[in-house]
C-alpha cells in the first residue's frame, strides 16, 4: 500500500461528533494553490484567561477570527427547576448564586417580583435600604468587571486598585447582612435586618476611598496608550444591532441608547433619586468600559443620597400572609402561632397569575418571570439573565477581529457565570 | 401603586392595536402590569411584523422567550387544553413599554414558529426554550442544545421530568480528535490498523 493511498486523518477533517461545532461552521480551504486551511482554536472552558467557565472555538485565518461558536451552559444547575420545589422566600439563597458579584440586586429582584405578584407596598425605608444596597454591589460589580479586565490586558496593578476598593464596600456589606459573597439579604415583605448604628459614617468614608482608587485607576487606563491600542475600535456593535440582540445595560448604553431600567420604569423608589445615564457614542470596547466606570460616580451618588434622605420606621411590611410575627406573638397567642406555622410550612402564597418584573442589574436588565398557581411554590421562576442574552452577540462582536481581541471584549461583556448558565 | 390603581386604567396604545388586532386575538389582559395578548402560533410573525415595524408600538426588542409547561393543570384561565404556552416579552425603547404574547403549544407535536427573521435575539433565547422543554421553533437556523449537553435525554423543565432524575455518563466526546493528533506524528500506526480491519 503506497503511502498516497493511505487517507490520512486529518484534525480538520475529521468530524467533530455532536456537541462539537455548529454547522456552518467547517474548516474551508483559503486558497487553493497554497493548500492553506484555516485553523479551529478552541478557547475554554477552562481558559486562564477567561473569567468564567465558557468555550470559544473560533476558527481562524492567522490572527483574524473567521467565525466563532459560543458554546455556554458549564456552570447550568437548573435554577428553575429548583425553584419549582421550593417557597417563594427559599428561592432567596439560590438567587445569591445567579450574578454572584452582585448578589443584593438578584435578591431585591426576586422579591419586587413577589411584592408586586401579591400587590404589596414595602415601607419607604426599606425601598431606600433595597436601593442604597443595590448601587453598593452595583459598584462592586463594576469594580470587580473592570478590575479583571485591566488584568487581562495586563494591568495587574489597575486590578489590585479597584479590588482593595471592592473590599471596602464589602465590607459594608458585611457589617449589614453578615456575609459578603451569597448574603440573601431581602425577604418578601421586608428586610432581613436593618442597618447598623453608624453605617452613615463607615459608609461615606468608603465611598471616599473607592472614589480615591477609582481615580488612581483613571489615570493609570483611561489614557493609557497600551490600554487604548486594545480597547478603541474593537467590537463596534451598531445601536439597531444592540437593540435587536437585546443587549441591556452598559452593553447598550455604550451604542447611545439611553435606557435604563431604573430611569425607565422606577421601581423601589428609584424616582426618588438624582441621577445620570451615561451614555456611549461608538458602541467598542472603550465605550463599555467608560460607561461603567462612570456608573460607579452616579452609583455612590446614588447611595450618598439614599444616606442622607433615610426614613424612619420599619423595615418589613405589616402583613401576616407575608412577614413572620414577632417572637413574644409566637409563643404568647394563638394567632401568632397559626402564623407562624402557615408562613414556614406553606409558605406566602400569592394569588394565581403571572408577572414579569424588571430590575437594572449590574449586567443589565434582570427579569424574573414567575407563575403562581396559589400554592405556597412557584408554578414557574424564569430568570431573564443578561449575561446570557449578551452572550448571543459575542459571535457578531468577534467576527472579524484579531484573536487578541477575544479576551478585552469577553471581558467587556462581562459574563457572569452563574448568571449566564443559572 | 397598588393592584386596584391599575386596574383602573388602560392605556390608549392598548385598545388601539386591540382594534388593529382584532380577529387574531384569543384573550387578552389589558389590566395587567404589563398588557398581554394571547393569539394563534400562525398568526405570530404577522403579529410581532406589525409590533415591531409600526412607529405607533415599535416593539424593537424581544426582551425574553420562554416556555410555561402546564401539564394537565387548569388553575389559569387559558382558554386552550395545549400544554405549553410560549411567553414573549417585548419592549419598546421609544415609549417605555412592555407587552406579553403567548402562544399555546400542543403535547403532541409542540412548535411554534421561530423570530429569528425579526430578532436577533430570538436565536439564543429559542435555543434554550427548546433546550428546556422541547417546543420546537420551526425555522430556527441552528436549534441546538444550549445549557444541557447533546447527549442529554428529555427536557428537564417539562414537569414530568423527575427532579432528581440521572442520567448516564457521557464517553468521552472526541475519540477521532485524540488518536488523529497521535496518528499524525506515527504514520505506520494507521497502516496496521488498516490491515487489522
Amino acid at each position: 500500500m503506497s503511502s498516497s493511498e493511505i487517507k490520512k486523518p486529518s484534525l480538520l477533517e475529521s468530524d467533530f461528533g455532536v456537541g462539537g461545532l455548529s454547522t456552518t461552521m467547517r474548516p474551508h480551504a483559503l486558497n487553493d494553490d497554497l493548500h492553506t486551511e484555516s485553523m479551529i482554536l478552541n478557547m475554554g472552558p477552562t481558559h486562564p484567561a477567561t473569567h468564567g467557565t465558557i468555550r470559544i472555538v473560533c476558527e481562524l485565518s492567522g490572527e483574524d477570527i473567521l467565525d466563532a461558536d459560543v458554546e455556554v451552559g458549564y456552570l447550568h444547575r437548573g435554577f428553575e427547576k429548583m425553584s419549582e420545589n421550593v417557597t417563594y422566600n427559599q428561592v432567596m439563597p439560590y438567587t445569591d448564586r445567579l450574578n454572584y458579584v452582585s448578589p443584593i440586586i438578584n435578591n431585591v429582584g426576586w422579591c419586587l417580583t413577589i411584592e408586586k405578584l401579591m400587590g404589596i407596598k414595602v415601607p419607604k425605608r426599606t425601598d431606600y435600604i433595597r436601593v442604597l444596597m443595590s448601587e453598593i454591589s452595583r459598584v462592586s460589580d463594576h469594580l470587580t468587571c473592570l478590575g479583571a479586565s485591566a488584568m487581562e490586558l495586563g494591568a495587574m496593578t489597575a486590578m489590585l486598585y479597584l479590588m482593595q476598593g471592592r473590599e471596602a464596600l464589602w465590607d459594608l456589606i458585611e457589617e449589614v447582612t453578615g456575609a459578603r459573597l451569597t448574603i440573601s439579604y431581602s425577604r418578601v415583605g421586608g428586610l432581613a435586618a436593618d442597618l447598623t448604628p453608624g453605617f452613615e459614617g463607615r459608609a461615606l468614608i468608603a465611598f471616599k476611598k473607592v472614589r480615591e482608587l477609582v481615580a488612581d485607576c483613571d489615570r493609570l487606563l483611561s489614557r493609557n496608550r497600551i490600554f487604548l491600542d486594545r480597547m478603541c475600535d474593537v467590537a463596534i456593535l451598531t445601536p439597531e444591532k444592540a437593540i435587536s440582540f437585546g443587549l441591556t445595560g452598559p452593553m447598550l448604553r455604550s451604542t447611545g441608547v439611553n435606557y435604563d431600567v431604573r430611569k425607565a420604569f422606577p421601581y423601589s423608589s428609584y424616582e426618588d433619586f438624582d441621577f445620570e445615564v451615561p451614555l456611549g457614542t461608538k458602541g467598542d470596547n472603550y465605550d463599555r468600559f467608560l460607561v461603567r466606570f462612570n456608573e460607579i460616580e452616579q452609583s455612590l451618588l446614588i447611595c450618598e443620597q439614599a444616606l442622607k434622605n433615610m426614613p424612619e420606621g420599619p423595615i418589613n411590611v405589616d402583613d401576616p400572609r407575608v412577614v413572620l410575627p414577632p417572637k413574644e406573638e409566637v409563643y404568647n397567642s394563638i394567632d401568632g402561632m397559626i402564623m407562624h406555622f402557615e408562613l414556614v410550612f406553606k409558605g406566602l402564597q400569592p394569588a394565581i397569575g403571572d408577572i414579569y418584573f424588571p430590575v437594572e442589574g449590574g449586567n443589565g436588565e434582570l427579569g424574573f418571570y414567575v407563575v403562581s398557581d396559589g400554592s405556597g411554590k412557584p408554578y414557574r421562576a424564569h430568570v431573564r439573565a443578561p449575561s446570557f442574552i449578551h452572550m448571543g452577540s459575542m459571535r457578531e462582536m468577534l467576527v472579524g477581529q484579531k484573536i487578541s481581541d477575544l479576551i478585552p471584549t469577553f471581558g467587556m461583556v462581562n459574563m457572569i457565570g452563574g448568571e449566564c448558565d443559572r | 401603586m397598588s393592584v386596584e390603581e391599575v386596574t383602573t386604567n388602560i392605556p390608549d396604545w392598548c385598545e388601539k392595536l386591540k382594534k388593529e388586532l382584532s380577529g387574531k386575538i384569543i384573550a387578552q389582559n389589558l389590566s395587567a402590569f404589563n398588557p398581554e395578548f394571547r393569539i394563534n402560533a400562525s398568526d405570530l410573525i404577522e403579529v410581532v411584523e406589525l409590533l415591531k415595524d409600526q412607529s405607533d408600538y415599535s416593539f424593537n426588542m424581544l426582551l425574553n422567550v420562554t416556555v410555561v409547561d402546564f401539564m394537565d393543570q387548569d388553575f389559569f384561565p387559558r382558554l386552550t387544553s395545549d400544554r405549553f404556552d410560549v411567553v414573549y416579552h417585548f419592549l419598546s425603547i421609544k415609549h417605555s413599554r412592555r407587552l406579553v404574547l403567548k402562544v399555546s403549544a400542543s403535547e403532541s407535536k409542540p412548535a411554534v414558529p421561530t423570530l429569528t427573521g425579526s430578532y436577533l435575539s430570538a436565536n439564543f433565547m429559542e435555543r434554550e426554550a427548546w433546550d428546556m422543554f422541547g417546543v420546537e421553533f420551526t425555522g430556527h437556523p441552528d436549534l441546538r442544545r444550549i445549557l444541557m449537553y447533546e447527549e442529554f435525554i428529555g427536557h428537564p423543565l417539562r414537569k414530568d421530568y423527575p427532579i432528581q432524575g440521572k442520567q448516564p455518563r457521557v464517553p468521552l466526546r472526541y475519540p477521532e480528535v485524540e488518536n488523529t493528533a497521535r496518528f499524525m506524528h506515527r504514520p505506520e500506526l494507521i497502516q496496521i490498523s488498516k490491515k487489522a480491519s
